[in-house]
């Protein structure tokens, strides 16, 4: 297909250049992301009745995207600003200690003596990554243990970092809870010092999160065999509402001197999807430890990305330095659980109604953004073909989805696909 | 190469054995064994002269364009993108292959604007982040899909280069590239080395303003490059940073590219809107890789995009919607293409001033190499001895190989104001020995010549 531009002049061994040309031929297409792919397939569906309950992202009760007033006057403050070029580190200093405020509280003796290493990263992936990396190069040997489900894509970054994986028992597919005493068989058996990746809120996609009594039973147990617990953190706020509150899981942890690791996003509770904002932070010692594991984290992402693009980083660093735009934050974010939360029990009392055989408490004992269903590959492939509702295919459901004009239908599409057992 | 291995020396760290030696109560000893990681050697220099408190100081370290007050450079059509954009309220996640509208553009930079490929679409395209970002996807797709691959890199050559291949796995080697002594391309020891090299090796190559010793090979010179890559079979990845830079001609500084292609070749290129739209601090790039055909380009873009997942699964969004605001309107990208013009036309223009008033002074040396050089780097030749003196006696920042960024005439009025500045003349006159190649008659040149001149001339 290609023209050849060859002279006469020269003459080349075919045999080598004609090898050269293969250069891609065994690569195969790359699997399709089972999260990304259900937006993709939505996008392109052209019936009127169409619901995306895919991917994570917070809708308002019109199903359009939402940028919080907080967001848009963040905006307007730094448009026509000059910083093109990377942050200065004073501004990103004080926006990485005022994310972690929001982890470890606001007055938390950990912030004033500068025991911890943050670092910003490309939102929760980033996080995430940056610390695989740096738990494989400083710990080889180590593997990670997984909730059994989490979400798809801990499983590729861990990989991509080469680091081994094992799963742990956490969600019980009978009771559609937590299978506790499951959980904490493997936490004993895991060998000492083990890592664990934990969702301290929201669990995604089961939004089955332990109680503050099993917390504490976990966070004893870790203690006792020294494990090392990392926390992603993506949803923070959409649990119960309060930021604070979302974040027990891992007050309770640092209170029983857990050394602990966390990854920050502000995708979702601030809606920053598309700008890839967030923030890892490692607990240490004292402020020099801090300084050398910060040092090697930047390290680990100068060769990825250099620096962390500079935009969404003016809008977080405008909203939490700022005391007025955080309270409005905070209320923001409030009522985007409340919704959620209203939807939950509308789609619940939906289904009761129409005479479900089904038992769905769990959909308003879960928490967060997801609803774990519990419809089978077969019911979400249905729901798909014959309602043009979209979910991923463990049935998890993004209930930011859910809006009171699309209630209805999508619990009349659920009781179809299910009435019958 | 031997800095290299000395930073990967400083980074080996002690590993701690688990189990059996681990007590359960000491939660302080998990990150023990973590040493501070050596600065980088050019982001490490900014940090440094923030840090100094010095009223006299210059940074001429890292590559980032200033104005002749010394204040970074919003280009006007960025600045009108940005109004247009503002209040924009879509912040939505961009597919995981980034801004459609922003590759395509990017690619007709690179390719062409009418580009057979890009209409064969035959190039596997992604939005990446900045020029760091293309170059790591590409680094580890070669090593998931040429595993026993290794790159070949120019020494010398942008320090972050090395830690991109290092920490994607692929075993780095160098190719000759810069003459010491004659300040410019040791085109023989270059062609040996591609001779030498192993059939169907994977070499990187900087498609104009070469970085960071501004030295690039003639268009003769790519023609025989090019064509040796074909008997050899080789891969050709290009890092394009500074495309409008060199020449002030897009185009013009593509042609290294636009070579390949002709000549056939199935090239990479990483492209960055980090430098020609001062876009730095956004991080919007582009990887592409020239495919056999659509079915192939297809399999290629979903496996980068496979491996962006697990780094940070999609690209940010707001420097896309700059670049495509700008590149999908015609008047902006006019307006654009002039303001790059201005940008590269500053640097040889200064170029040019520096190398009349060495005439000027009758030297009977060589300054050829300052004009021959391209873009924004001059490549002094000094020592990191002499680059530590000038910046812990003089506040001159500056990285450690004494690769220069161009100074503008902020800097030199500056510099030429402070009382350091007739202190810092002895050592100014060392440095200017160690310039040149011949340096007998120097010194005595520059005592006798007027100071005005003198100042011009030794602030490179």
């Amino acid at each position: 297909m290609w023209k050849c531009f060859s002279t006469t002049s020269r003459c080349f061994s075919t045999s080598t250049s004609n090898k050269a040309l293969k250069w891609w031929d065994h690569v195969a297409p790359a699997p399709k992301d089972p999260i990304t792919s259900v937006t993709e397939a939505f996008l392109a569906d052209t019936s009127p009745t169409k619901i995306n309950l895919g991917v994570g992202a917070y809708r308002d009760d019109e199903g359009k995207p939402v940028v919080l007033q907080c967001v848009r006057e963040a905006e307007a403050k730094i448009a026509g600003c000059d910083f093109l070029e990377s942050v200065s580190s004073a501004v990103s200093s004080k926006l990485v200690e005022e994310s972690v405020k929001l982890v470890y509280g606001k007055d938390s003796d950990i912030i004033k003596e500068g025991r911890f290493a943050g670092v910003q990263a490309l939102s929760g992936t980033g996080a995430c990554r940056l610390f695989a990396e740096f738990q494989r190069r400083f710990y080889p040997e180590s593997q990670i243990y997984m909730t059994d489900p989490t979400w798809s894509n801990h499983h590729n970054i861990w990989r991509d970092a080469i680091v081994p994986e094992r799963t742990f028992h956490y969600y019980h597919r009978d009771s559609k809870g937590l299978d506790f005493s499951a959980l904490l068989d493997d936490v004993k058996n895991a060998p000492d010092g083990s890592f664990f990746l934990l969702h301290p809120c929201a669990h995604n996609p089961t939004g089955v999160d332990p109680t503050e009594e099993q917390w504490r039973e976990i966070s004893y147990l870790f203690k006792v065999k020294n494990h090392f617990p990392f926390f992603d953190m993506a949803y923070q706020g959409f649990a119960s509402g309060d930021l604070d509150r979302d974040a027990r899981s891992i007050h309770i942890f640092v209170e029983d001197g857990n050394v602990i690791g966390c990854a920050q996003s502000f995708a979702k509770n601030m809606g920053l999807y598309g700008h890839r904002v967030g923030c890892l932070n490692v607990l240490c010692n004292d402020a020099e430890q801090a300084v050398a594991i910060k040092s090697q984290l930047q390290l680990i992402a100068r060769a990825m990305y250099s620096s962390p693009p500079v935009h969404g980083i003016l809008l977080v660093s405008g909203i939490l330095c700022d005391p007025n735009m955080k309270a409005l934050w905070v209320k923001e974010v409030k009522a985007m659980a409340n919704r959620i939360q209203s939807l939950r029990t509308t789609l619940q009392k939906s289904l009761e109604h129409l005479s479900s055989p089904l038992n769905w408490e769990h959909i308003t004992n879960q928490v967060g953004m997801f609803c774990f269903s519990g419809l089978t590959p077969e019911q979400v492939d249905r729901l798909l073909r014959e309602f043009h509702i979209y979910m991923t295919l463990d049935g998890r459901m993004s209930m930011a989805g859910v809006t009171t004009g699309n209630v209805s239908y999508l619990a009349n599409a659920i009781h179809e696909v299910t009435k019958f057992g | 190469m031997a800095g290299f291995g000395k930073a990967m020396a400083c980074r080996e760290h002690v590993r701690i054995r688990l189990g059996t030696r681990f007590m359960s109560s000491s939660s302080s000893s998990w990150w023990q064994s973590v040493e501070p990681a050596p600065k980088d050697p050019i982001l490490g220099v900014t940090e440094a002269f923030l840090a100094d408190p010095s009223p006299d100081k210059v940074n001429v370290g890292v590559g980032a364009y200033r104005d002749d007050n010394g204040k970074p450079v919003v280009l006007q059509c960025v600045r009108e993108a940005e109004r247009r954009i503002a209040g924009n309220l879509n912040m939505e996640y961009l597919p995981m292959g980034g801004s459609v509208k922003m590759v395509e553009e990017t690619l007709k930079l690179a390719y062409g604007e009418h580009s057979e490929f890009i209409k064969d679409k035959r190039i596997a395209a992604v939005q990446s982040l900045s020029g760091t970002g293309a170059c790591r996807l590409f680094a580890d797709f070669q090593k998931r899909f040429s595993p026993a691959s290794q790159i070949y890199i120019p020494d010398p050559t942008w320090a972050n280069h090395h830690n991109i291949w290092r920490d994607a796995q692929v075993p780095q080697r160098t190719y000759h590239y810069y003459h010491p002594e004659t300040k410019g391309l040791d085109f023989s020891a270059l062609m040996d080395d591609i001779k030498n090299a192993p059939n169907g090796s994977f070499f990187l190559l900087h498609a104009c303003a070469h970085n960071p010793t501004g030295v690039d090979p003639s268009e003769e010179q790519w023609r025989e490059i090019s064509h040796q890559f074909r008997v050899k079979g080789h891969f050709a990845f290009f890092d394009m940073a500074y495309q409008g830079f060199a020449s002030g001609d897009p185009d013009r500084d593509a042609k290294s590219i636009r070579i390949f292609l002709q000549d056939g070749h199935h090239i990479g290129i990483s492209q960055s809107y980090a430098k020609n739209m001062g876009l730095y601090g956004q991080r919007v790039g582009c990887l592409s890789v020239l495919c056999e055909d659509e079915k192939q380009a297809v399999a290629v873009k979903s496996q980068l995009q496979q491996l962006a997942r697990p780094m940070y699964s999609n690209p940010p969004v707001h420097g896309a919607l700059v670049v495509s605001t700008i590149l999908g309107d015609p008047e902006l990208k006019k307006l654009w293409l002039k303001e790059v013009k201005v940008m590269a036309d500053r640097i040889i223009g200064m170029r040019t001033m520096l190398r009349e008033n060495l005439d000027k002074l009758g030297s009977p040396l060589s300054w050829k190499h300052i004009t021959d050089q391209i873009g924004m780097f001059c490549y002094s030749g000094m020592t990191p001895e002499q680059v530590d003196r000038l910046t812990k006696e003089f506040h001159i920042y500056m990285t450690r190989n004494g690769r220069i960024r161009f100074a503008l005439n902020h800097e030199y009025r500056t510099l030429t104001s402070t009382p350091a500045w007739q202190a810092s003349i002895p050592a100014m006159l060392d440095i200017w020995q160690m310039l040149s190649t011949r340096s007998r008659g120097l010194p005595r040149l520059i005592a006798e010549a007027k100071p005005q001149i003198v100042e011009e001339v030794i602030l490179i």
